[in-house]
């Protein structure tokens, strides 16, 4: 099952041309980019652990490029993503936020029913992948 | 995207020769097709050839002497060009690399000539903006260790597309220590300066002698610096030129007296130790103005536009270039008031 996270999440996936097209516009639009990974999908998971610091003054992609290349070696199987944060008043918030990697076999989810009183039934969204420990859920790590 | 490519990005190591690949048969597709074999190419009729025109002439205009260098910077925009009408015959050719050294004494135009350099670089598509980004060994070398990679990767990130350019480069390498984390930053930049699809162009800048002794350690470096370009000392003449040159970019003049008075502090100037070339003559021009406005001040009546544009020979005698001369011989009361600009000289490096 394709996890579709962020934005351009039903188009098909960037090639690195396309990713640094956008890049570059984020740059353009003046704000810091920054990649993070994650090996834990979930929806509600919105803080995964950053690659390296944001960065700041760049007026060309190639070095974020060199970072999600850096990442993806390191981590070649886990969902890596590219965050543009606009630090603009009023604002302040993630403004672009898209997957440049995922990991070759995608398990899915399960949907979890959990009965609470008087029969109500509550339901939960788990993925397959954190059955396994942090570290051994994708293949490649 | 013709094809979809199901599951996921190509793994790592993959995805560069293929989007290379999809790269280049978009451009290939958006440019016409090559020319015939017996097809004529008009360089001047290039627009990029104009742009380039532009630029040089410009380097021309404001920069006096530096023959040597204006020719060497002819022949790489030559090149440029020529390779430029090789593409468009479909005649490919690996890309040329164009990082340079500039080797010179202080002050003699090694970071304008850069910014022009870039700038004629940009206008023939071989970077992708007229970008200099100047660092210095604070720039790239790390504190401690692991902290230097980051920094000069940081650094080239923030270059890319552009042109890098490193100031004093040979503070870079320091044979006397040898944990110095100065080599971790030659490397970096070795492998950066190999990469071929890169269109970054990295700049050596500094003083001649250090120069070489910071090449010829680094041999890895020196082979693949294709273009040392020397900057030779400006003379007496070209100095007065460019000071007539910065007298009027401030809409200043020098008066006859003070024309002949500046020419004499020229070459008291030059003997002194700590000589910079343009920069020596720019901060004596600014003390001239700041003695040219207290001598106004004092006059105590109301001034012209004649006055505020002047500077007298009095402005010029009053360096303290004049003053230790005088008193050299002997004969201080020759030398007027030297007092306020004593402490300036020594900054003049």
């Amino acid at each position: 099952m394709k996890f579709r996270h962020g934005t351009f999440s039903y188009l098909p996936d960037f090639t690195d041309e396309e990713i640094g097209a956008q890049v570059a516009y984020a740059l353009s639009q003046g704000w810091p980019v920054s990649v993070e990974h994650t090996d834990d999908p979930h929806p509600r998971n919105v803080y995964w652990e950053m690659w390296g610091l944001p960065m700041f003054d760049l007026a060309e992609p190639d070095g974020v490029l060199a970072q999600i290349d850096e990442c993806r070696a390191t981590h070649p199987g886990r969902y890596v993503r590219v965050q543009a944060y606009d630090a603009s008043l009023g604002r302040q918030s993630t403004a672009l936020s898209f997957l440049v990697q995922r990991p070759a076999q995608e398990p899915g989810f399960v949907l979890e029913r959990q009965e609470g009183s008087d029969r109500t039934q509550r339901y939960a969204v788990r993925p397959y992948a954190t059955n396994r420990p942090a570290g051994a859920r994708y293949e490649g790590g | 995207m013709e094809t979809p490519r199901g599951f996921g990005f190509p793994p790592p190591g993959q995805h560069g020769p293929a989007a290379a690949e999809a790269g280049a048969d978009a451009g290939e597709a958006a440019e016409p097709a090559p020319l015939a074999d017996d097809a004529e190419l008009d360089l001047e009729a290039d627009e990029a050839t104009a742009r380039v025109e532009e630029t040089l002439e410009a380097l021309d205009a404001e920069l006096v002497g530096l023959a040597s260098v204006k020719r060497r910077v002819r022949e790489i925009a030559s090149l440029l060009q020529v390779d430029r009408a090789r593409g468009q015959f479909g005649l490919s050719s690996s890309k040329p690399t164009l990082h340079m050294s500039f080797t010179g004494g202080p002050g003699t135009g090694k970071t304008t000539v850069a910014m022009r350099m870039a700038a004629i670089l940009h206008a023939l598509g071989y970077i992708r903006a007229p970008r200099v980004h100047v660092v210095t060994r604070d720039d790239l070398v790390g504190q401690f260790i692991g902290h230097t990679a980051p920094k000069t990767k940081e650094a080239l990130a923030r270059a890319a597309g552009g042109v890098l350019f490193i100031d004093e480069a040979y503070y870079l390498f320091r044979p006397e220590n040898e944990r110095d984390y100065g080599q971790e930053v030659i490397e970096i930049l070795l492998t950066e300066m190999e990469n071929e699809r890169g269109d970054l162009v990295v700049m050596f800048a500094g003083y001649p002698d250090r120069m070489a002794a910071f090449f010829s350690a680094n041999p890895g470096l020196s082979s693949r610096v294709p273009h040392h370009i020397v900057f030779e000392d400006y003379d007496h003449g070209e100095l007065m030129q460019i000071a007539e040159l910065m007298v009027a970019e401030e809409n200043f003049r020098f008066d006859e007296g003070a024309r002949e008075a500046f020419s004499d502090y020229l070459t008291r100037r030059m003997r002194q130790p700590r000589f910079s070339n343009a920069r020596s003559v720019r901060n004596a021009i600014e003390r001239c103005r700041l003695r040219q406005a207290r001598r106004l001040v004092a006059l105590r009546r109301p001034l012209g536009k004649q006055d505020l544009i002047t500077i007298t020979a009095e402005d010029v005698h009053g360096s303290s270039v004049f003053t230790e001369d005088a008193e050299d011989e002997g004969n201080a009361e020759t030398a007027g008031d030297g007092g306020g600009s004593g402490a300036g000289e020594g900054a003049a490096g």
